[in-house]
């Protein structure tokens, strides 16, 4: 009956959202694969050339680099934020003094844009570095990559922690107690126990930390700004620096050619990603 | 056994006395920083605490406030960071409530482009995402929160129809026996059972607004209209020497009234969180 009686009403209740995804999303999705099989520097002088950008775009070092840069740094961030967000969740999960404000200060960086985070950093660990006698984030990759790392840890640790906590709340105490009643260790609570029964929160970090590592730009470009010589550059980075900042009739569809297999490759990892956890998953 | 117990909690408070000071330490660092003389602001010497010779109070900040118009920036955040959110969340809330009460082929054909729409990445639509604001005369603080909407549409609807699934439809019969037409079923009912989800996506989303930095530049135009992030990455990436001083003090104001918004409504943003989490 509901439905019937508001089914004719949806110019008030889904248009506004339906043309605005439109205008947002739809046409500049679609615009946008048009556009990768094509040479263009506006939209005014728009040739289409067929999958020759894609060709190109394998053939550019840079973007390999940046492909294979960013696997790397999307899975060492993926794995070190969750493993430390974990450990830190079970802590705050044993009723310790002063858990609401440890949980508080954790949970900050969040709320701290990716690019004032990314001078914050740059400030304090070039400072260090100097100290070290190391060359500075902008001269080093190896520097620059291990910064972005920090980074990202800092910055996302705390909302990890938060759904990991949320996730051990839930498990019911009866369970750990009877656990403990049959002579189990904790190592044996946490791993046959607490872990099997967080598997949806693990599911839903893990995913949250890789694709947000993969599609990571704000701390890339504040923090090295892709030096020395675009060494440090993550593909999304890689992708803005191919549109805007170099010259050259051709790179803008190459630009565009990387963006679609960009997002064909974040697609693919959530895709295998959420499939590998979920079935890990225990029915309650 | 018990007093192992106490030991292994003692280490654990210990240990996460030592986390929270890495967690505090940077923040502390640029605001010492921030009142230093330009000059004395050096790469190694960050740490040191400001002396009495080059301790400047807060002229620092009036630099940075006069020469990034800092004033200006943060209003054209809060204006689009508000316009957006509540667009979002009005539209959003009302689409979602048709998604579900209306089942149709293309209710969820709707439904599944908007969850499609949160995994792909930005740089995928940036260039033509901005060539249709220009078009559209979207290009500017007061209209940009249309741009908003389509691209947060995917989070927010996914949220609302997720809670909107669990409200018995009782509630809505009732309403419209009594007589109550969709419009006031939807605002007088459905309202207030969704405002804690309402909260929530609220504030996940005005993170998000407020913090984005490429899509406004993008999209805005970058000489007339500047919110905090390109603000900050403007004065920041322009050449010639960057005066520290100003800078530090710019990254203090732009982080000291989010500080003071997540102390007070904390309990919210990490209810938030996990709602948002637990429906993915």
């Amino acid at each position: 009956m509901v439905g019937k009686s508001i089914k004719k009403w949806w110019p008030v209740f889904l248009l506004p959202t339906a043309v605005a995804f439109a205008i947002g999303f739809v046409w500049p999705f679609i615009w946008g694969i048009y556009l990768s099989f094509c040479k263009f520097t506006t939209v005014k002088n728009v040739k289409f050339i067929g999958f020759s950008n894609y060709s190109k775009v394998f053939a550019d070092p840079t973007f390999s680099h940046a492909f294979w840069l960013t696997v790397l740094f999307a899975f060492l961030s993926s794995v070190l934020i969750n493993i430390l967000a974990f450990a830190i969740a079970l802590a705050l999960t044993r009723g310790l003094k002063g858990t609401n404000v440890f949980r508080t200060i954790f949970f900050m960086p969040n709320l701290i844009g990716g690019i004032v985070l990314g001078y914050i950093w740059q400030t304090l660990l070039n400072g260090l570095l100097s100290k070290w006698g190391q060359p500075l984030l902008a001269l080093s990759a190896f520097n620059g990559f291990w910064g972005m790392i920090i980074l990202l840890c800092w910055q996302q640790i705390g909302y990890m922690m938060i759904i990991y906590i949320a996730g051990l709340n839930n498990i019911s105490g009866d369970l750990i107690e009877a656990a403990e009643i049959d002579g189990a260790t904790p190592a044996q609570i946490l791993f046959k126990i607490k872990i099997p029964m967080i598997m949806p929160s693990i599911t839903i970090c893990t995913f949250l930390t890789l694709t947000n590592g993969f599609k990571m730009f704000d701390q890339n470009l504040s923090l090295t700004g892709g030096e020395p010589a675009k060494q440090s550059q993550l593909l999304a980075l890689n992708i803005y620096d191919t549109f805007y900042a170099r010259s050259g009739a051709q790179w803008k569809g190459i630009g565009q050619a990387k963006a679609v297999v960009f997002f064909l490759i974040v697609v693919i990892i959530a895709l295998i990603q959420l499939r590998a956890t979920t079935s890990r998953e225990v029915q309650q | 056994m018990e007093s192992n117990k106490k030991l292994s909690r003692t280490i654990a408070s210990v240990v996460l006395a030592v986390i929270c000071v890495f967690y505090v330490y940077p923040i502390f660092a640029i605001l010492i920083n921030s009142l230093k003389m330009n000059k004395a602001i050096t790469t190694s010497g960050v740490f040191q605490l400001p002396s009495a010779d080059n301790f400047v109070g807060l002229a620092n900040y009036v630099e940075g406030i006069t020469s990034m118009n800092f004033l200006k920036s943060f209003w054209y955040s809060l204006v689009i960071s508000v316009m957006s959110v509540v667009l979002i969340i009005l539209c959003c809330s009302m689409a979602a409530w048709y998604i579900i009460r209306v089942n149709g082929p293309l209710s969820k054909a709707f439904y599944y482009l908007c969850i499609f729409s949160m995994v792909v990445p930005f740089q995928m639509v940036m260039f033509t995402l901005a060539n249709t604001a220009d078009r559209l005369h979207l290009n500017n603080p007061y209209n940009i929160c249309i741009i908003y909407l389509g691209f947060g549409a995917g989070l927010a609807v996914f949220m609302f129809t997720g809670f909107v699934k669990g409200i018995p439809l009782e509630i809505e019969e009732a309403a419209m026996i009594d007589g109550c037409s969709p419009l006031q079923t939807f605002f007088l009912v459905l309202v207030p059972i969704l405002k804690p989800t309402i909260i929530s996506t609220a504030i996940l989303e005005t993170m998000w607004v407020w913090n984005d930095y490429l899509l406004p530049t993008l999209v805005l135009d970058i000489k007339k209209y500047r919110t905090i992030p390109m603000a900050i990455q403007y004065f920041r990436g322009s050449y010639g020497t960057v005066n520290m001083g100003a800078m530090m003090a710019c990254i203090m104001i732009d982080i000291v009234p989010i500080i003071i918004m997540y102390l007070v409504c904390q309990k919210y943003i990490i209810e938030g969180v996990v709602a948002g989490a637990v429906k993915g």
